[in-house]
């Protein structure tokens, strides 16, 4: 009796999943890359969701008898070209920069997992199929492909995200198919089906749970690509449109003026390195804490 | 007994890992005797393998010996610079390792392999090397060995693989060679033929061997003598008749009462209990006592030395000193010792 | 071997194929009337007809593909619809000073990447391995256009000082060292701390195989160790990065032709885009991809090559 009780008491304790998150967190923990980098994205999210409430200036004011000014006490990053202040307007682009990164993201992933997953998952001429279409998206080298699809879309934030999303597609397509082929050839697959479980369920109970850490890890570093894809898309012209305070496009207004005031260019573009390096950062740490046989 | 030829003493290993320092080796003694072969056994994580790299100086980066003495021909290896000690590996003392597979360099043909030992220790040209190359071949028993000598690693078995690591080991006549579990990853058969190949090369060349095993059949099969090790520790050190014939540890005794033996008038396999400790938690006292039938207070308490009977044989184990506690005979795997001889 | 050659060889065709129909479809894809986009809005309805005339837009979609197709074989990619020259003119000349840009940067990008990755694995878990890391962190995270103001900024003042250097180069862009070495600095740096991250980790895997262990028992010294037997194995995976990389110069090319007004295909196709030259668009972003795919089979192929031995092992 004591040791059913033991037992059932333990089992209740003991869950799988948890420990292994338990595990994650503390390897997490203890990484210092991962934490500096997650450190500062978080720090980035909380701007772009609360820096323009602090700042109570207009982003798109423009004050001509200051412009191109040098960082100063009334203006921590100096003014532009308008005399707009850059501090305000950077606070604002972050969540441009963030919105970008996250949901081009968001979407190559979503379509490049479903691809993926059907692909390893039925095998066959479907998988044939797809992973082409993935080989015909990767044969343009780069920034071409994001840029094609603009030039035709014609230029703006959506058509940018959209763009880069496609752009991300291939990579999480062929990681998740890799996982999914290796599970499925996994013996207790067959057994599954034989038991009459439906393909939904095998992908989202067993197929899905092994493809998240390498998804997590590949959508964080991909979110550094983007934010870079579309700093160079804006900056060409072809991304977020002026008055847009967007990084890349300041730095692109910023590009006349350099010479004589070189914080226009100098600003946005720490701004774009810090939080790139932020996320390839937290992407390195989250790949070493979430793959421990890569640790060795 | 034979001259010595290389002398370990109370031999201490620490790895260095995020959980704390890892005591691997911590108090091995034994010695090999010139031209003959010992046996040094114990189960995975006993410590085996870390002392034969210990030996010589081959350790991962976060290892280091942290004490004791290597004494090669009365020097000690372990107060060598590393250019001295350069000198010595694959050239006086040489190793194989356990992975034939993955031992050999994938992207250097097997001559080459072969003769930049030569080059390096015998200052041989390419040309003269790579002909010795074919005669070591040769020697280990491959066949056809002038088209063996310009193949890859991939072209061969599992077993040829052996034999070339073999050659590569005694290309410069090593007065020992270390075998580091040199057919746990091969068939059967081929276990034999390496085994048999490696006996008699050492008699015709005359080096000792240092055999790292943890299947005891070998050992009664080739070695002269026998250091068993346990957790890190040698616990018994004997020639290899008196190790199979009268046993002193009560590992050793469970060691063997847990193997079939055809020869012995074995009732039963008696299992020995427990499991091997953690090298981060250590057992204090004997590292035996949580799994020893016989243990006392004293065993919890104190670690025994290794106890020499006077003959060279030698046992940690209190139930041989004095200071023994308990009774004259003692009970243990269904084996009853006399306390003091 | 030559059945997995045969086996590559065969699958560029469908990617080939792929390539172009999407590169077709750009046109079609413009929402609206693609001609009326190209005349420019209000432009007379007569412009417009005579645009949709001249691009064989009234034609069914299949056959406007096949006719497509049928001039990119024979090297025909349509005609510019600002200058009416023919596209393949107007790439021509460019395609070179590209090409060159983007083997200069791969040199770089290879020479500077392989020595910091290589220090940086010998010396690991060092103050030097930890610096070059850094570096590499922030090469990899800097957008190459901004590296490229910032050089024009702190270089561009001041006198030329190699002029001579330009001359030597067939394609002949840029006049003075700086147009040809700030360039290819900026292509490439990101591409040497790619290069650089990817062979240390692929040296301190190497490091840890048994093989480098038999060496070391060997009684060989460290150098030799490092350099004879590591390196050669760790190179291995870095030539599949090294064809990325060169593709992806290709790619990146854009901007930094742009920043540095170097008349290659990446101007070209900003420019094209901006003017609405879709024909040139098309031609230039073929050409860059068909390129790209047949980089990427010659390093496929050489990579299997080197890896024969170690794949059947």
């Amino acid at each position: 009796m004591t040791q059913q009780a033991a037992a059932a008491g333990s089992a209740k304790r003991y869950n799988p999943r948890l420990e292994l998150y338990k595990g994650i967190w503390k390897r997490l923990r203890k990484n210092k890359s991962a934490v500096i980098g997650g450190g500062i994205v978080i720090f980035f999210i909380l701007l772009a969701i609360f820096g323009p409430m602090l700042t109570g200036v207009d982003p798109n004011a423009t004050d001509i008898t200051n412009k191109n000014q040098p960082p100063s006490a009334d203006h921590w990053f100096g003014t532009d070209n308008y005399g707009r202040d850059m501090f305000t307007r950077i606070i604002y682009g972050t969540k441009l920069t963030l919105i970008v990164g996250f949901l081009s993201v968001f979407i190559g992933g979503a379509v490049g997992v479903v691809f993926g997953i059907v692909s390893g998952y039925y095998g066959g001429w479907v998988d044939a199929v797809i992973m082409r279409i993935m080989d015909v998206l990767l044969a343009f080298p780069g920034i071409l492909l994001a840029l094609a699809i603009v030039s035709v879309l014609g230029g703006s934030l959506t058509n940018m995200i959209i763009a880069i999303g496609i752009f991300s597609v291939p990579a999480f397509a062929r990681i998740v198919r890799g996982s999914a082929l290796s599970v499925r050839k996994l013996e207790y697959i067959d057994a599954m089906k034989a038991l009459g479980a439906s393909d939904i369920r095998i992908i989202f109970k067993h197929i899905l749970p092994n493809v998240t850490s390498p998804i997590i890890v590949q959508a964080t570093l991909r979110i550094a690509t983007a934010v870079l894809t579309a700093s160079g898309l804006s900056f060409l012209g072809l991304g977020a449109q002026p008055p847009a305070p967007e990084w890349g496009a300041m730095l692109s207004a910023g590009r006349t003026y350099m010479h004589d005031a070189p914080h226009m260019v100098l600003i946005p573009g720490i701004m774009i390195v810090i939080v790139v390096l932020a996320f390839n950062i937290f992407g390195d740490g989250l790949r070493d804490a979430l793959d421990p046989k890569m640790n060795k | 007994m034979a001259e010595t030829i290389l002398d370990v003493r109370d031999l201490r290993t620490s790895f260095y890992t995020d959980e704390g320092e890892v005591k691997a080796v911590d108090g091995v003694s034994f010695s090999v005797p010139k031209g003959k072969t010992i046996g040094i056994v114990g189960e995975s994580g006993s410590g085996k393998s870390i002392t034969s790299l210990s030996i010589l100086r081959l350790l991962a980066s976060n290892g280091k010996v942290v004490g004791g003495e290597v004494r090669f021909k009365g020097d000690n290896l372990l107060a060598y610079s590393e250019k001295k000690m350069r000198g010595l590996r694959g050239n006086k003392i040489s190793m194989i390792f356990q992975e034939p597979m993955t031992s050999l360099n994938p992207v250097f043909t097997v001559g080459q392999q072969i003769s930049e030992t030569l080059i390096e220790h015998q200052g041989m040209s390419k040309k003269a090397a790579m002909a010795k190359s074919v005669d070591l071949l040769k020697l280990v028993g491959i066949p056809s060995p002038e088209k063996r000598v310009k193949q890859y690693p991939y072209e061969l078995s599992g077993g040829m693989r052996q034999r070339v690591m073999i050659a590569i080991a005694l290309a410069c006549n090593p007065e020992i060679l270390i075998a580091d579990e040199p057919t746990t990853a091969l068939d059967v058969t081929i276990q034999a033929q390496i085994l048999g190949l490696i006996r008699d090369l050492q008699q015709r060349m005359g080096m000792s061997v240092v055999l790292i095993t943890h299947d005891l059949g070998v050992v009664a099969e080739t070695c002269d003598y026998v250091a068993v090790m346990y957790a890190g520790q040698v616990v018994e050190y004997s020639d290899v008749r008196t190790l199979f014939r009268k046993p002193r540890h009560p590992y050793t005794i469970g060691l063997l009462k847990s193997l079939p033996r055809p020869d012995a008038d074995q009732e039963k396999l008696v299992p020995i209990h427990g499991t091997v400790p953690s090298p981060l938690h250590m057992p204090v006292g004997c590292r035996f006592n949580p799994r020893c039938p016989a243990a006392t207070d004293l065993c919890r308490e104190q670690l025994p030395d290794l106890f020499d009977d006077g003959e060279g044989n030698q046992v940690r184990c209190w139930i041989y000193n004095e200071q023994w506690p308990g009774e004259k005979e003692v009970d243990v795997f269904g084996e009853e010792r006399i306390a003091r001889r | 071997m030559t059945k997995y050659i045969i086996r590559r060889l065969l699958q560029t065709i469908p990617v080939l194929i792929g390539v172009s129909i999407l590169v077709f479809s750009l046109m079609h894809l413009i929402p609206g009337d693609p001609a009326q986009i190209i005349a420019g809005e209000g432009a007379p309805e007569k412009t417009v007809e005579q645009i949709r005339e001249r691009l064989g837009l009234n034609d069914p979609i299949h056959k406007q593909y096949l006719n497509y197709m049928g001039g990119v074989v024979q090297g025909d990619l349509g005609n510019s619809v600002r200058s009416g020259r023919p596209v393949v003119d107007e790439i021509k000349t460019r395609f070179w000073v590209t090409l060159e840009l983007a083997t200069y940067a791969t040199i770089l990008a290879v020479f500077i990447g392989l020595m910091a990755g290589i220090i940086s694995a010998v010396r690991h878990y060092t103050f030097t391995d930890t610096a070059i890391m850094i570096v590499a962190l922030f090469g990899l995270s800097m957008p190459n256009f901004w590296l490229g103001l910032l050089l024009i900024d702190w270089f561009a003042v001041g006198g030329d000082w190699l002029p001579a250097w330009a001359k030597l180069r067939p394609s002949g862009w840029g006049d003075s060292w700086r147009q040809v070495i700030l360039p290819v600095i900026t292509l490439g740096t990101g591409g040497a701390a790619i290069i650089a991250r990817m062979t240390r980790s692929s040296m301190l895997e190497v490091i840890s195989q048994d093989y480098i262990r038999t060496a070391r028992a060997k009684g060989l010294s460290d150098r030799v160790v490092t350099y004879r037997h590591a390196l050669k194995n760790a190179l291995i995976p870095v030539v599949t990065v090294v064809g990325l990389e060169f593709g992806g110069f290709l790619g990146g090319a854009v901007l930094t032709e742009t920043i540095f007004a170097i008349n290659g295909m990446g101007r070209l196709t900003v420019q094209a885009i901006n003017t609405r030259d879709f024909p040139i668009v098309q031609g230039a972003v073929l050409v860059i991809s068909v390129l790209f795919v047949f980089v990427n089979l010659i390093v496929d192929i050489s990579y299997k090559l080197l890896n024969k031995r170690i794949d059947l092992g």
